[in-house]
């Protein structure tokens, strides 16, 4: 047997002895989700039991050093436990934006103190984080952020608003870009971590469309940041912040994929019989996500031998999530006057109307699907201009 | 199996994008049609084919070919639609040689040294309407003495005018719209009772209409089994639409490529037209498309080569994709170029001609967008 059979072999009955009966039933709603944190509150004894598991064999973060609370797992091995997850249907111990992101910018920014301090707390879930990115008057244009931390010799002083930070009211920590220069607009951003009980910072939900409220505006009111609260080199943070949008453009991607199900249209074979165009329509549809999902693999598989082009991700981005918002107007259409329901119990308060307009966002959030194309022509097929 | 090629595929790759780029470009294709060739290719570069080792990539080791798989098969196919180079390949060392893998080893003694060595063309009888639907084969075959007699008729048979031999689908039992009670025949372009009217079609190949009048023919002449010849259609059929999906994988990107240097020369408004943001999100949509229907159709070829029954949907996935991949790729291709892209003179309605072409063979987009639906259930 080789190594990889046998570790799969042994991850599976890891599994099999830890993982609660009750984590292996799909999620049936966001409180479902374990986010972790300090003001958490476990829905079950088995949701706590799973994530105090998962992180003391450090599988909350397979891929990350056994010193920073990982299981120092190799990338194959990795893949094999992500499998092994889902084959045992197994919720996810634990979603934390510390591990999607700011965990990795960590591991390539941080300096050794701050990788032994704040990398095992994410990895336990003992702080939960937010990110703060877009202002106001910075969407698209994020480089020209506003929000400005004054230097007082061992601290900065930070004032300024934030929009769209994800989970902020929930949110333990942020990381956030700051200007520290306003003379050089790329080289004048830096990337400082605090707490959100700082002195200065308050949050306020902002509801959307979908009738819920995952994200805030954020202000900061004279908030004390010390010096030692920095991510990589002063002025620098845009660097951090790229490369940690590259990684939110491929977690964004892998969306349009398909969820556990190959084929959407199959999940509604009962319902199509007198719906002919909308059946043709399923069907176009199952084969863009069929040949999407090709696309992903073949890109992940360039992507770890060092053959995709390093902005490959934008690409990846446009067409998974506008997939995804695609996938959700034709489950919508499928579903008919059943999918309307709101807030009924039938309807599961709503949810597959609500997750369809979730999915608006998608092509939004991190990067619109047209600054997506402007980095794919400019950058990719190397067309001329500004 | 990864989804990347290895360094002999690689290799494989470059030196067929060499040999197609010197040996057969688009002015080859033009050459042939003005000349008005009647055999829609050229002999010779079928010749130089085999001594490039192509026409022998999916004949097995044992009977003297190379033995490669469907991916190697589409990297030649990919260059082959990138120049428009005509030539017997898809029909005769893809779809016929897949049938002759199931054939006994006379039949096999008999075709494959010809196909080695870029002599023999095989021409494909399947369709009998207008439109792709292999399950409603009629064309009649009787048992007659020791063999069978076929009385039908048969259409789009590409390079039909120029095979040596056809094989010809047919029912000996069932009714059409039953895969059950077909059989496949090999069948000579000597044979008595059959006629032929070759046409050129809009991409300058030149495709066959047969009439079968009573054709007898031989035990020995069936391949595979009677009444199972759905086994053998079916490797023929995935072999030959994910192969056109390779070639639709070529002729988008040659496409595309045009476009997009034209993009970076042409000037107006005092501005190279590349610059426009219009344009531009046009052109990395294009390219995403493109990129989507080169991974649908290494899928596909990947299960063909494991001989991993998913090959069924992907062969569909893959056909249906590359296809709209391609069909945008040749309309912005023109739309992009503006008046010139109307004219004769520039090569990219050549491209559009040939993706129309390539799109109607062996199923197009709805066609394979339905065959989804049905694999799928629904």
């Amino acid at each position: 047997m080789s190594d990889l059979e046998s570790f799969r072999t042994e991850i599976r009955a890891w599994i099999e002895a830890n993982c609660p009966a009750e984590m292996r039933t799909p999620a049936r709603g966001d409180d479902d989700v374990c986010w972790g944190g300090r003001n958490f509150v476990f829905q079950s004894d088995a949701q706590k039991a799973w994530l105090e598991r998962c992180a003391e064999a450090g599988l909350t973060v397979p891929d990350w050093p056994k010193e920073c609370g990982g299981a120092g797992l190799s990338p194959a091995e990795t893949k094999i436990f992500r499998q092994e997850m889902a084959r045992a249907s197994a919720r996810s111990p634990l979603n934390s934006f510390g591990i999607w992101m700011l965990g990795p910018a960590l591991l390539k920014f941080g300096s050794e103190e701050q990788k032994r301090h704040y990398l095992p707390q994410i990895a336990r879930g003992e702080i939960r984080w937010c990110q703060g990115y877009s202002e106001p008057g910075s969407g698209s244009d994020l480089v020209s952020l506003q929000t400005f931390g004054q230097d007082k010799g061992d601290h900065w002083v930070v004032n300024g608003q934030k929009i769209w930070t994800s989970y902020a009211d929930k949110a333990d920590w942020i990381f956030c870009l700051v200007r520290t220069d306003k003379e050089n607009k790329y080289q004048g951003i830096s990337f400082l971590l605090f707490d959100m009980t700082t002195p200065g910072v308050t949050t306020k939900p902002i509801k959307l469309i979908s009738g819920n409220s995952p994200f805030c505006e954020t202000f900061f009111d004279n908030v004390v940041v010390p010096k030692h609260q920095i991510v990589g080199e002063l002025n620098r943070g845009w660097d951090v912040a790229k490369y940690l949008l590259g990684h939110e453009r491929e977690m964004i991607s892998g969306m349009g994929g398909d969820g556990g199900t190959a084929s959407l249209g199959g999940g509604f074979k009962d319902a199509l019989g007198d719906e002919p165009i909308l059946r043709a329509q399923l069907a176009m549809f199952d084969v863009e996500s069929l040949a999407f999902r090709a696309h992903s693999e073949r890109f992940m598989d360039e992507w770890k031998t060092g053959k995709a082009h390093p902005a490959y991700s934008n690409l990846m981005k446009y067409i998974g999530t506008e997939l995804n918002k695609k996938r959700h107007e034709l489950v919508m259409a499928a579903g008919g006057s059943d999918y309307l329901e709101w807030e009924s119990k039938r309807s599961n308060e709503g949810k597959r109307a609500r997750d369809w307009l979730r999915t608006k966002a998608n092509s939004i959030e991190g990067g619109t699907s047209e600054v997506m194309l402007n980095v794919v022509a400019k950058r990719i097929l190397d067309m001329p201009g500004a | 199996m990864a989804m990347t090629y290895n360094e002999d595929q690689s290799m494989l790759r470059d030196s067929a994008h060499d040999f197609m780029k010197s040996e057969a470009p688009v002015a080859h294709l033009r050459k042939y049609r003005d000349m008005d060739c009647k055999d829609g290719f050229s002999h010779d570069l079928w010749k130089q084919f085999a001594e490039m080792g192509f026409t022998g990539i999916l004949i097995p080791e044992a009977d003297g070919g190379l033995g490669m798989g469907h991916i190697e098969a589409g990297i030649v196919l990919e260059e082959i639609g990138r120049n428009l180079s005509p030539s017997p390949f898809l029909s005769t060392s893809v779809v016929a040689v897949e049938a002759l893998k199931a054939a006994d080893k006379a039949m096999r003694d008999r075709w494959f040294p010809g196909i080695l060595a870029g002599e023999t063309v095989i021409g494909i009888a399947l369709e009998e309407g207008k439109k792709h639907h292999p399950e409603k084969i009629a064309l009649k075959a009787e048992r007659s003495g020791n063999g069978f007699k076929l009385s039908g008729s048969k259409q789009f048979v590409v390079q039909g005018s120029s095979a040596d031999m056809l094989i010809v689908a047919a029912r000996t039992a069932g009714a059409a719209g039953e895969t059950d009670g077909l059989t496949l025949f090999a069948v000579d372009k000597d044979a008595a009772g059959l006629s032929m009217e070759a046409a050129r079609t809009v991409d300058s190949a030149m495709a066959a209409r047969l009439d079968l009048n009573g054709v007898e023919v031989t035990a020995d002449a069936v391949i595979g089994d009677v009444n199972g010849g759905w086994a053998v259609l079916s490797k023929m059929l995935n072999a030959g639409r994910t192969g056109s999906a390779a070639e639709m994988v070529g002729v988008g990107t040659g496409a595309m490529d045009l476009t997009f240097d034209y993009l970076k020369q042409r000037k107006q408004f005092g501005r190279v037209i590349g610059e426009f943001q219009a344009l531009q999100h046009r052109a990395a949509h294009l390219y995403g498309e493109m990129e989507m229907a080169r991974s649908a159709v290494l899928k596909a070829q990947n299960f063909l080569d494991d001989d991993d029954p998913r090959a069924e949907l992907y062969a569909s996935v893959a056909k249906a994709k590359a296809g709209l991949a391609c069909n945008l790729s040749v309309r912005e291709g023109v739309q992009m170029h503006g008046g010139i892209g109307m004219t004769d003179e520039y090569d990219i309605g050549l491209y559009m001609k040939r993706d129309r072409a390539l799109s109607e063979f062996m199923g197009d987009i709805y066609f394979h967008a339905d065959r989804v639906a049905k694999l799928n259930g629904y």
